[in-house]
């Protein structure tokens, strides 16, 4: 076998990794498949030889042992999922769409997507929404991601593209200050980058809660408590402001808006954000020093600040900073947001998502469908208007007005998607639900009918890193028999429901078709390849033409505003939608552990990383667990508003005392989705993940059935194809 | 967000809302009310003509790092963009409650269904002899913006200054004065500097902080009589400070920094009930008149009259709620102060009950002074809770501290972590050398330190090798030290071991 230069299967970073020829190592069961041998590659700015845990286990996924190669379906409610032809179930599938279509309207049908799903894929899952079901009913699991970041850099530069710069732009800076991402966990190679500019004199200052195992590197680390990040970021600015560090020509000559933010920040004097934040002014005043002291610093945020009901402000607070220290539009510097999951850059250009169409395009912008109608083949007046975001799609689930029937591609919402109960109430509330993955995930073992899918390495297509750089991610093995790609399954489902348009199951014709689409629009991909790709190391967006290089750094000119200036958006702190209150007396944050990766679909079925990270937990200060009477190691019932979840206690004196802190990677009553709060930024539609009011109790030796399973290792997954709540592929929801 | 609601009861109907003051208080109220009720008719009279701007900056104004017309709280077009009639630099000069009208300076007459009285404080201005006639030349009672100007007027080309009054605003006025090069003397009554939130030590020590400062303190002592030069207008410019002991300090500038008193004569005038400030009940209602409401320094709850910023705004919160319905349940309840000096180079923060001495069985109090380098440090602890502390020269806690005062938490097991950032927190990363075995090196790759030592066993004798073999290093990279260090010590152990 030869050997396949391709990229990791997980998160945003994309590291570079060759596949070869079977390791060694033989696999554990006889009927599986060599293992392939991960090798981390030198030649990727992103990892540059550099792989996580998660990175070099990651060839395992492709010999699960519980992987789906038939499709699966139920006879009827409450029948068991038993194995079925693939004519079967699609002909089930599309008879399902056109009678519930036929009842109750187009809208009946419903398309969750994820933003672990290759470009192509995310294209055509898009597409088949508008006109093959002509459904305005189409969300992803990146709005419980990227959304709020999105939001805001599009309305401060025009253009929402995750960093500035190519990454390796990091090493060269003065300093980096990161709000609410713990890097070190969750794309540990990215450090590199931040050690090297450590090594060069640069300056790392981390914004979390938590002295996270990121923070624990960093030159200065300032502790808000959760949900007051705006105030901080505020609060810099302002000290900003009379320490003289604001750069005013800059404000003058590339930006509009300062004045009213300017007012707003006024009452953020230094004391002030002290009491709100509990972050010492020194610690702020050194912050904002070092940001300023060069003009190569950048500004950088992930889901910590991200995840609130005001998720988007508190980005144009951090984006209010950078621009006010000039820094964004400068080569090596600038505002930035750490895209979370494998595509989720990509994932949210091509229209998966409600309101959009492909390469960034509005849906309700009428040249817009015009183009797309036209590449597609279709009148404009046939595709849909906006419909619902992701978690008022899920909400919405068989109500009376609400969709009958879900199609999931890539995406685990049982586990990841806020207040979890919740959800699965409205999935057993659908006339019918259709999951397409690879293994039977929590939310694929509610379905009707489960289409195996083919993997990562098994098929072909491009995906968009952190950076805004397409990059090749390509076939080492055939899927195994019986499986097919999604794009097979939307070409079948697009013939049976004699959908008008091409249908092509092959990535690289799909891809000349989301180029043609995306031409002209703010991410356009018109003028990228394969063989570009594959040349040149990859190609950043926007990429108009053939023999247009690509656009490592948009904005050094201008930005892409209406009059090519950035703008200050004044905003207000208001606080977490839920406090604390004497029944609800401990604030929960959530997050993510280095061996998991979102839902924890495929990394619970790698064994290293179930060895390794087993089961759920929650950590506890000392202080605050001596008072509630709880020991480390044991077992710990927490409850929101919203639900319980019973977790093992895990004593750290590296979080707040008035805080708790839980992983979101497993299902059953370890959950911690169940617990928190769906309340919505308004303008992303992002939940509340990052905060919500809870109680802790510790439970009696006889509370919990040892053994039941809130995680289920690698052991227990063999057990049975069926009923083990299990994992699902694409990596679900959340990429926080 | 739009949190306006019917079912509030309290919901002003046609005439609507009119706020009297355009303060710190008042204009955060006519903010908060907007931004949960965008229709309710909206009227605000301030009696400085500029827009309602954040006197807690104007001692970086003196200072120099702001400059007067850059402290604003509300931009002047937000008031027509949000449909409040705002009458700046227009005073109401008399409340008919019955008619539920205002007559105003300008002669106009506005009625209301409510009424919110913000009038703030006015500086207190000691019966001084001198002072009789007006304040002389180059003396200003410090207390507003325009004050503050008047301040830096007199300062520029002037040598010397004299601070009547050793409280927080003083100080603040003093510090800014001596950034700017004058010899600035405090002359403060009480025994020490800010007698009311500080114990003894702590005012002796930020006395020695400020003298490092070029800032002399006269404790103990007042102004007697302000000596100006001869004759009218310009030549009547104050000289010279007499003092109670004699002593004579020559002054170019003096400000009269002697504390506040709320301003309540309209309120008086009106009938409404008045101790120190206009008295209210936990709606902030004036005990008199229902539909009276007052806020901010001129107002008082219970035994009460907050003076600083926060109670204020917590204040124009629970008002907003209630007025525009948003939350008919919001009350008032008393608030916690929290003081914090604004001067470079004196970091000062204080609250609660800061004179407990160690006599009282009761209360845990905790201290450490370290006055030749300005530093003080002292909590008092009851119950288990934080009731009081200062923090001087190093606040590295104080956000900690003071967000425990505020919520009343519970407090760390380690109480030195209250007086010092980082103890019972942060400890520095084992070398490795002493890890426990079973110790994680690499997180990324989860590789123990007995991984390393069995691999080193095994033959892998360099860094880069046990990488290889491991994997150890190979993720964030943040671990190439403590690997490093490891194989160097198991080299070590080896030679040791075999020589």
């Amino acid at each position: 076998m030869t050997d396949t230069p391709t990229h990791c299967p997980y998160c945003a970073l994309q590291c570079g990794m060759t596949l070869g020829g079977a390791s060694a190592a033989p696999g554990p069961g006889r009927r599986r498949r060599p293992a392939l041998r991960v090798t981390p590659r030198e030649d990727v700015p992103a990892n540059q030889g550099g792989l996580c845990q998660k990175g070099w286990t990651s060839a395992e996924l492709l010999t699960v042992p519980d992987r789906l190669t038939t499709p699966l379906m139920r006879a009827r409610r409450g029948a068991p999922l038993e194995p079925c032809a693939w004519d079967r179930a699609l002909d089930r599938i599309a008879a399902e769409v056109r009678r519930l279509r036929d009842a109750h309207g187009h809208d009946a049908v419903a398309v969750f997507g994820g933003g672990g799903l290759t470009n192509e894929k995310a294209y055509q899952v898009g597409k088949f929404a508008r006109i093959a079901l002509r459904t305005s009913q189409i969300d992803y699991n990146g709005r419980f991601c990227m959304s709020s970041a999105a939001a805001a850099v599009g309305r401060a530069f025009g253009l929402d593209r995750g960093l500035p710069g190519p990454i390796t732009d990091l090493a060269r800076a003065d300093a980096i200050l990161l709000a609410g991402g713990n890097v070190a966990e969750t794309m540990p190679p990215f450090m590199r980058h931040v050690s090297a500019m450590r090594s060069a004199g640069g300056a790392f200052v981390v914004v979390d809660p938590r002295r996270t195992a990121t923070a624990r590197q960093a030159d200065l680390h300032l502790q808000p408590a959760p949900g007051t990040d705006l105030a901080l970021a505020n609060g810099m600015l302002h000290l900003a402001l009379t320490e003289g560090l604001v750069d005013e020509e800059y404000i003058a000559a590339r930006t509009s808006g300062f004045a009213a933010v300017r007012t707003v920040v006024n009452a953020y004097w230094p004391a002030r954000v002290e009491r709100i934040t509990g972050v010492p002014v020194p610690h702020m005043r050194e912050a904002v020093r070092l940001l300023a002291r060069g003009r190569r610093s950048y500004v950088l945020t992930a889901r910590g600040a991200e995840q609130h009901a005001r998720g988007v402000d508190t980005v144009t607070a951090f984006i209010n900073l950078a621009l006010a220290l000039g820094l964004p539009g400068r080569e090596g510097a600038g505002y930035g947001c750490l895209t979370g999951q494998g595509n989720g850059q990509g994932g949210r250009e091509h229209g998966q998502k409600a309101d959009q169409l492909p390469g960034y395009r509005g849906i309700d912008d009428p040249a817009a469908r015009a183009h797309v109608a036209g590449v597609w083949g279709v009148d404009p007046a046939v595709l849909p208007g906006p419909g619902r975001s992701a978690y008022e799609l899920l909400s919405a689930l068989g109500a009376a007005d609400g969709p009958k029937m879900l199609l999931l591609f890539g995406s685990n919402p049982v586990v990841s998607a806020p207040r979890s109960a919740a959800v699965e109430e409205r999935l057993d509330a659908l006339d019918f639900l259709v999951a397409a993955d690879f293994v039977l995930s929590e939310t694929a073992a509610r379905a009707d009918v489960v289409l195996p899918t083919a993997q990562w390495a098994e098929e072909s297509g491009t995906m968009t890193n952190l950076e805004g750089r397409v990059l090749r991610r390509r076939r080492a093995v055939p899927p195994p028999p019986g499986v097919r790609t999604d794009l097979e399954i939307i070409a079948a489902l697009a013939r049976r429901l004699d959908a008008p348009g091409a249908w092509s199951a092959d990535p690289a014709e799909v891809f000349d078709e989301l180029r043609a689409a995306s031409a002209g629009g703010p991410a356009d991909y018109s003028g990228i390849t394969y063989e570009r790709i594959e040349r040149e190391g990859g190609v950043f967006w926007p990429c108009p033409s053939p023999d247009h290089p690509g656009t490592p750094r948009p904005f050094l000119d201008r930005f892409a505003t209406p009059d090519g200036r950035a703008r200050f958006i004044p905003v207000e702190h208001t606080g977490a939608a839920e406090d604390v209150d004497a029944e609800y007396p401990v604030r929960l944050t959530t997050g993510r552990v280095l061996a998991q990766y979102q839902s924890g679909a495929q990394t619970r079925r790698v064994r290293p990383l179930a060895e390794a990270a087993p089961e759920p937990f929650v950590e506890i200060h000392p202080d605050l667990a001596g008072r509630l009477g709880i020991d480390d190691g044991a077992d710990v019932r927490v409850t929101s508003r919203r639900g319980a979840a019973t977790v093992r206690a895990r004593l750290t004196d590296e979080i707040r005392h008035d805080t708790v802190f839980m992983p979101f990677h497993w299902a059953g009553e370890g959950r911690a989705n169940l617990l928190t709060n769906p309340a919505l930024d308004p303008v992303s539609r992002m939940p509340e993940f990052k905060v919500c009011a809870v109680r802790l109790e510790p439970v009696a030796a006889s509370g919990r059935p040892p053994g039941d399973g809130a995680a289920a290792g690698p052991d227990a997954d063999r057990a049975s194809v069926i009923d083990e709540p299990g994992a699902a592929r694409e990596p679900s929801g959340a990429s926080r | 967000m739009s949190r306006s609601s019917t079912d509030g009861g309290e919901r002003a109907a046609a005439a609507g809302i009119v706020v009297v003051g355009n303060g710190m208080a008042g204009a955060r109220l006519v903010s908060e009310i907007r931004a949960r009720d965008r229709r309710v008719a909206l009227t605000v009279f301030g009696a400085e003509p500029q827009q309602p701007y954040n006197r807690v900056l104007l001692s970086d104004v003196l200072a120099g790092a702001t400059g007067p017309d850059q402290i604003g709280l509300v931009d002047p077009a937000w008031y027509d963009a949000n449909d409040v009639d705002a009458r700046l630099g227009v005073e109401v000069v008399r409340v008919d409650r019955d008619a539920k009208r205002v007559h105003a300076s300008d002669g106009t007459v506005t009625p209301y269904d409510t009424l919110v009285l913000a009038t703030g404080s006015t500086a207190f201005v000691p019966p001084i002899p001198g002072t009789e006639h007006g304040l002389p030349g180059g003396v200003v009672a410090f207390r507003t913006l325009e004050d503050c100007r008047a301040i830096l007027a007199a300062a520029d080309g002037a040598r010397h200054a004299v601070v009547v009054g050793g409280g927080l605003l003083g100080i603040e006025a003093a510090r800014g004065l001596a950034g700017r090069g004058l010899h600035v003397t405090v002359v403060h009554l009480a025994g020490h500097l800010m007698e009311r939130q500080l114990d003894q030590g702590a005012g002796a020590v930020l006395a020695r902080t400020l003298g490092r400062l070029g800032i002399r303190t006269l404790l103990g002592t007042s102004a007697k009589a302000l000596r100006t030069g001869t004759g009218a207008g310009d030549a009547r410019r104050v000289t010279a400070v007499e003092l109670e002991t004699g002593e004579r300090l020559p002054a170019d500038v003096v400000v009269l920094a002697c504390g506040v008193r709320p301003e309540v004569r309209l309120a008086r005038a009106a009938g409404l009930k008045v101790d120190r400030g206009v008295v209210v009940d936990e709606t902030l209602r004036s005990v008199t008149d229902p539909d009276v409401r007052a806020i901010g320094e001129c107002s008082q709850y219970g035994d009460t009259v907050y003076g600083l910023v926060a109670p204020a705004w917590e204040q124009a919160t629970v008002l907003a709620d209630l007025l525009t319905g948003a939350d008919a349940a919001a009350r008032f309840t008393g608030a916690r102060q929290i003081t914090r000096l604004k001067a470079a180079g004196v970091d000062l923060v204080a609250m609660g009950e800061t004179h407990h001495g160690d006599d009282d069985p009761q209360v845990e109090v905790m201290r450490f002074a370290d006055a030749s380098r300005g530093t003080y440090k002292k909590v008092a602890i009851r119950d288990g809770r934080l009731v009081g502390a200062i923090l001087l020269g190093e606040t590295g806690t104080a956000g900690t501290l003071t967000q425990l005062y505020d919520r009343s938490g519970p407090l760390p097991s380690d109480r030195l972590s209250l007086l010092f950032p980082g103890m019972g927190g942060a400890q520095a990363a084992d070398s490795p050398v002493r890890m426990p075995d079973a110790a994680t090196v690499c997180h990324c790759n989860n590789v123990s330190k007995r991984q390393i030592r069995v691999c080193w066993e095994n033959g892998a004798r360099t860094a880069d090798e046990v990488a290889r073999r491991t994997r150890a290093s190979t993720g964030c990279g943040g671990c190439r030290d403590a690997l490093e260090g490891l194989v160097a010590w198991l080299d070590e152990q080896d030679s040791v071991t075999v020589g």
